[in-house]
């Protein structure tokens, strides 16, 4: 960021956005930030997963039953999903299990069903730390399955975990970023960006957790993620 | 003068949530909720449990309610109030409402009226104490900032 400032060139937001129109990316999608889509009939959840994720710098669309959340993302039965959605893309939802209507179980499966939304990972939260349901989430294809009450440790873990996910289609991942951002400030033609990810996505991330990130964006469900919410569950009381 | 006033109200506000932990009416997810106030978020902490105050009144209403009817006690409508006041107390921190709501709810899996009464009795004398003493945790907060605001004037 000194860098920048010391090259005159103007902020990081506005130089990513030049960056990526050089790569066909749309730019009204703020690529900077995750958009999660959450969803919980409780108001004191809504409000606390809100201000958990907006402090960890993601976007979030709140929303309060199943059904919204899939009017929200253009499956609603009863409109045609023709439309789509620039700048409205959604990088994670995440879920309460228990909720009148469809639960969240319910609304996976849906997302799950959907050619168009399938690939978005999906976290379920529930109050109950009940296994068989855990065990039925991930068979489902959720990613990871919070125990609530949820706190600022359980969104960084899923932080870490977006960012590499998302930013894998863009030629970037997490920690990286910054490397590579650097090493533009210093060159004077535009970045030449390789599009192997693997390349790219570094082990170096502090979250133990989330070792497998040969897992792209069209595996749904990856075998491996299986390991980190029983191990959330164990480690219920760390801070990692 | 006026920066001990200041002082003082933090000491007091400190020693309240040392009492409250020590007496499990609050836990550690309750200092998660101070931990996501800040200047961009100044009151979030009051505006949640706020929130959660105006929730746990209908449910406890409700709950009432359910519980008065002799002829039909809906137990499963009793289970459903139970489990959202337990996961909005969970949420905010207050582990002894929480733990009431556990013991309403297996009451109610059993259909047990008499045990429902008692834990709704339970319920509500332990929610009136965490409103009470929240309440007086707020107000400490508020004198903390307008004589911490004093010692500070404006300039210009």
């Amino acid at each position: 960021m000194n860098n920048m400032a010391r090259n005159g060139t103007v902020s990081r937001r506005f130089r990513r956005s030049e960056k990526v129109d050089g790569f066909d990316f749309s730019p009204a999608v703020e690529s900077e930030e995750v958009h999660v889509l959450a969803v919980d009939d409780s108001l004191v959840d809504r409000k606390v997963i809100e201000r958990l994720l907006r402090i960890s710098s993601c976007k979030v669309t709140a929303v309060d039953s199943g059904i919204r959340a899939l009017q929200f993302l253009g499956l609603d039965e009863e409109k045609s999903s023709s439309v789509g959605f620039d700048g409205l893309k959604v990088d994670l939802i995440i879920t309460d299990y228990c909720m009148p209507g469809m639960t969240g179980y319910e609304l996976l499966k849906k997302i799950k069903e959907s050619s168009a939304f399938r690939q978005i990972p999906v976290v379920i939260m529930s109050s109950e730390n009940v296994l068989t349901r855990i065990d039925r989430c991930l068979e489902e294809g959720a990613e990871d399955f919070i125990v609530k009450p949820v706190k600022l440790s359980d969104v960084k873990r899923l932080r870490d975990y977006m960012n590499k996910e998302v930013k894998m289609g863009n030629e970037e991942s997490g920690i990286n970023k910054r490397k590579l951002r650097e090493s533009f400030d210093l060159s004077s033609s535009p970045p030449s960006v390789s599009s192997s990810p693997s390349s790219l996505s570094s082990p170096s991330s502090p979250s133990p957790s989330r070792s497998p990130l040969s897992s792209s964006l069209s595996a749904p469900s990856s075998p491996t993620s299986l390991d980190s919410p029983i191990r959330r569950l164990k480690m219920t009381n760390t801070d990692y | 003068m006026l920066g001990l006033g200041a002082d003082r109200l933090r000491a007091d506000m400190s020693r309240l949530l040392a009492l409250l932990f020590h007496q499990g009416v609050l836990d550690e997810q309750f200092l998660q909720l101070q931990q996501l106030q800040d200047e961009s978020s100044p009151n979030f902490v009051s505006e949640v449990v706020n929130i959660y105050f105006h929730e746990s009144e209908k449910l406890l209403r409700n709950l009432r309610g359910l519980l008065m009817d002799r002829e039909l006690s809906d137990y499963k409508k009793m289970g459903i109030h139970l489990n959202q006041f337990m996961g909005s107390s969970s949420s905010i921190g207050a582990k002894r409402v929480r733990n009431i709501c556990v013991a309403f709810r297996a009451a109610s899996e059993q259909n047990n009226r008499a045990g429902c009464l008692r834990a709704l009795e339970l319920l509500e004398h332990e929610y009136c104490y965490l409103k009470n003493k929240l309440h007086e945790l707020f107000q400490l907060e508020q004198q903390r900032a307008m004589a911490a605001g004093v010692r500070y004037p404006m300039q210009n």
